[in-house]
């Protein structure tokens, strides 16, 4: 028998909460021959991380296996006693989490955690554990392999704890690894090591492994073939290869034309007269912290940022996490009252802190977070979350009120009968745009758009891109876009800032960003950004700007590990 | 310990003394409101105005309020308690052997019920949604329903009355031998380990339900470990400052509110003097027992603050 996996005919089905069962794998049938690589891609409850966790005979709680049979190495997971499944997980088959950071137990060091399969299955002695630890630590490309295990989960980077998460897999010499969407939590540039640390281990060992994954262009890095799922059924089977460049099924399509967005077409007809400012921000400084001596916060996150936003144009901001995008936002809504520097709306500066901003100036300036799911309330069905900025900014009332909602509603392309919903009754997508009619009722100038496509799913996200390039064009809106992801930003903007560690380095028009940027981090961050093409990562090496930016990206990582232990 | 921890502690501890402060504040004068003339009642109805008068010079009563609670603060912190109104004794003297009784009796019920409780409280966990699960949460949910004198009086009804193996009465005086003290002890403390143990089992049950939920745990099974090594090693560090936080609040218990349980052993303890004061006017014992209620209460808080930001590794290793 050449296949290592075989799931067959499996059915899971799941108890919503108010007792009713549904089935959310229907029917699976799916074989993973040894040292192969497959990847389950789909969007968000297309049921792909269910049917990788059955390789490990686990379901989330609430769910259980309905029927149909899943062997590994010979055996089936789905008739094993509990205790046999607890000998198989971490020896024959391992897991790598979507987020390590929520994996790794807080008050227990890395070391600790990462040979605990070890000493649960008896494999080795404590000391050739650690041993082996170190090395597995070496071949993933860790810094201080020797010492990093001493660490707790808190003290190292994200992009580190997932591949120590993937040591702590492999500690056990599985047959089989299953990686859950373990790139999704990172910047593009950290994904990129990660990606290459996880194939070098799976090809130099030879493992199969199953790759789950709603990012196409990541997948098609690491899988030797694809499953597309939807609705827990399997949409279409292919090579990599095959489905990528010749997807059959209309739902590949959608997802292979979403990551493709159309660049942004001309700017709006209207543009030809010369476009006054609607947003300045001049040498704007901002932080958190007591203030110091100086006048500056303890942590000063923004440093010396200038801006400058046309009226019906839209600026993208991109950066890796923790460069100050949110910040930035924060600050020119007044959320987090700068500490120096000026924002300037219509030529007119606008007070620091929102409390001291007149009502008309607030409306003309909405933002938008990326969460809808915290940011709408839940008790409050559609149509008063929407009523509200309404009453509130055009003291609106009754029937006018109600035509507005619907008008409102309409804009963002939602039936009407979704007013008397609570955001828990809708999807992500209809959430989010939820979100958006909120901030289009105050009938704003300027919109900031905080990461508002990230948790959406590919296609979802694509079709709300659509939907704000639209508006801005019937309505004239002005949007500052944050994002880390580009071909976001490169769907909907005429310019992009690129941030790092709080300061602008480099803005050019969107257009020239992948021939033209000029700072070295800007090319870093465009190039890591992974492309639909199989042969991208492995490409990278050849890149020879690419590599010396991550060797200068190790020596920072080293020389802030080194600094850690001093203190 | 390092650094971060002991400025945290220390922060604890000045927000401790300033709570102090303004429960001393609280109670000197919520005593003061107290209806009545104090000399008039030592005095009684058939004293002159004169002596009334002299009483009240000799006792400070006809200083400002502000200023006697300013001498009365004095006396606290330099350990003079003040003389009890109602047997003209130290009150350092009345209250020393009452605390020690008390102290007695909270010390033996924590030492039986801290570590059945938990040890319930952590097995119900572990085994969520089992029949023992529900058994214990049917229990505890019970006992907490059923006020103490309740579970006091037919503890003496059947082990005193009918069964005559323990005596209704706790006298700790008169104690010979290990033996006896153990039959003194052995109503109160269940009646009390009663009360407090249901608090602590459901809390600890919960603060360990909460993180076994948790990703990490769940990558726990995913790595093969047993349903105890997940608790046990993953899920039980994690739950400490809860738990800690529910047993202090419940312990801090077992010094004030035990009044209950010790008029009806008759056992001498401090809740039972602070009653007794409290119908003689006895302002200086009243307000020296609220404050040793109150000190209990914080250092109780205090350690389990500690506790908790001890096994936080964050504060722990920066």
């Amino acid at each position: 028998m050449s296949n290592i996996v075989e799931i067959r005919n499996l059915r899971v089905k799941a108890k919503t909460d108010s007792g009713r069962v549904v089935e959310i794998i229907k029917g699976v049938d799916l074989e993973i021959a040894k040292g192969e690589v497959v990847a389950l891609i789909g969007e968000s409850g297309s049921g792909k991380t269910t049917i990788a966790l059955t390789l490990l005979g686990h379901t989330r709680s609430g769910c259980s296996i309905a029927s149909g049979s899943v062997t590994v190495d010979g055996r089936d997971t789905v008739a094993m006693s509990e205790a046999e499944r607890r000998r198989f997980r971490g020896t024959t088959v391992a897991y790598v989490p979507q987020s390590a950071a929520a994996a790794f137990n807080p008050s227990k060091t890395i070391m600790d955690q990462v040979v605990e399969v070890a000493r649960i299955h008896d494999l080795m002695p404590a000391a050739v554990a650690r041993q082996k630890a170190v090395e597995l630590f070496r071949a993933l490309v860790l810094p201080d392999p020797e010492t990093i295990g001493a660490r707790y989960p808190h003290q190292v980077s994200g992009g580190q704890l997932q591949r120590l998460a993937a040591a702590m897999a492999l500690i056990g010499d599985p047959q089989v690894m299953v990686f859950d969407e373990p790139t999704t939590a990172l910047d593009v540039t950290t994904q990129i090591e990660v990606l290459r640390a996880f194939k070098a281990v799976l090809r130099d060992r030879g493992m199969a492994g199953i790759y789950v994954s709603h990012d196409l262009a990541v997948v098609a890095q690491i899988a030797d073939r694809i499953v597309v799922l939807k609705d827990g059924e399997v949409q279409e089977v292919g090579t990599t290869e095959a489905v990528v460049n010749h997807p059959s099924h209309d739902y590949t399509r959608a997802l292979i034309s979403a990551f493709h967005p159309q660049a942004k077409s001309s700017p709006p007809s209207d543009a030809a007269a010369p476009a006054a400012p609607i947003l300045q921000v001049k040498s704007l400084m901002a932080g958190y912290g007591a203030m110091g001596q100086d006048g500056l916060p303890k942590y000063v996150v923004l440093k010396d940022v200038d801006l400058t936003l046309e009226r019906g144009r839209s600026l993208g901001i991109i950066g890796e996490s923790g460069s100050g995008k949110s910040t930035l936002a924060r600050a020119i809504a007044g959320l987090l009252p700068p500490a120096a520097g000026q924002i300037e709306m219509n030529g007119k500066a606008l007070a620091g802190g929102v409390r001291q901003r007149s009502k008309e100036e607030l409306r003309r300036l909405q933002i938008v977070f990326q969460l809808a799911d915290t940011a709408l309330n839940p008790n409050k069905p559609v149509g008063a979350i929407l009523a509200r900025p309404l009453f509130f900014y055009h003291a609106m009332r009754g029937a006018a009120r109600a035509a507005e909602v619907d008008r409102l509603l309409d804009m963002v392309r939602l039936p009407k009968a979704l007013k008397y919903r609570l955001p828990s009754e809708l999807s992500g997508g209809q959430k989010q745009r939820v979100n958006f009619a909120r901030a289009l009722a105050a009938k704003p100038d300027l919109i900031l758009c905080d990461e508002i496509t990230s948790a959406l799913d590919t296609v979802v996200a694509a079709a709300v891109l659509e939907l704000l390039d639209e508006l801005q064009r019937e309505l004239g809106l002005t949007y500052m876009f944050i994002s880390h992801d580009l071909s976001t930003v490169e769907a909907i903007c005429d310019r992009v800032a690129v941030m790092y560690e709080g300061a602008k380095v480099e803005e050019m028009p969107t257009s020239r960003m992948k021939s033209g940027a000029e700072h070295p981090y800007s090319r870093l961050l465009i190039s890591s950004v992974p492309q639909l093409d199989t042969g991208w990562l492995d490409g990278l090496d050849d890149d020879p700007l690419l590599r010396s930016a991550m060797a200068d990206r190790r020596a920072a990582e080293r020389w802030a590990v080194a600094r850690r232990q001093r203190s | 310990m390092n650094a971060v921890v002991a400025r945290l502690v220390v922060q604890r501890l000045g927000i401790m003394l300033i709570s102090l402060l303004i429960v001393a504040f609280a109670v000197f004068f919520a005593t003061e409101m107290l209806p009545g003339d104090v000399a008039q009642i030592l005095l009684g109805q058939s004293a002159t105005p004169q002596a009334v008068a002299a009483l009240r010079t000799a006792m400070h009563l006809d200083q400002p309020a502000i200023l006697r609670f300013v001498y009365w603060l004095g006396g606290l912190v330099s350990g003079d308690l003040g003389r009890s109104y109602a047997n003209n004794m130290d009150v350092a003297a009345l209250i020393s052997g009452r605390l020690t009784n008390s102290l007695q009796l909270a010390g033996v019920t924590t030492l039986f019920s801290v570590p059945i409780a938990l040890c319930l409280g952590i097995t119900a966990a572990m085994f969520r949604g089992s029949l023992y699960d529900r058994i214990v949460s049917i229990v505890t949910v019970s006992v907490i329903s059923i006020p103490e004198f309740m579970v006091a009086t037919v503890a003496v009804l059947v082990f005193a009355v009918y069964l005559r193996w323990l005596p209704a009465l706790s006298i700790a005086d008169q104690v010979h031998g290990i033996g006896e003290l153990l039959r003194i002890y052995a109503m109160p403390v269940i009646t009390l380990s009663f009360v407090v143990s249901a608090q602590m089992i459901r809390m600890t049950r919960a603060a360990v339900i909460d993180t076994l939920n948790t990703p990490y745990v769940e990558m726990a099974l995913l790595k093969g470990a047993s349903r105890r090594r997940m608790v046990l090693s993953h899920a039980l560090p994690n739950a400490l400052g809860p738990i800690a936080n529910a047993v202090a609040l419940s312990l801090s218990y077992l010094l004030g509110g035990v009044i209950i349980v010790e008029t009806i052993f008759n056992y001498p303890g401090v809740a039972k003097l602070m009653v007794d004061a409290v119908s003689t006017r006895d302002l200086p014992l009243i307000q020296s027992c609220a404050m040793i209620f109150c000190v209990c209460y914080l250092l109780l808080i205090l350690i389990a603050d500690v506790i908790a930001i001890i096994s936080n590794p964050r504060l722990r290793n920066r």
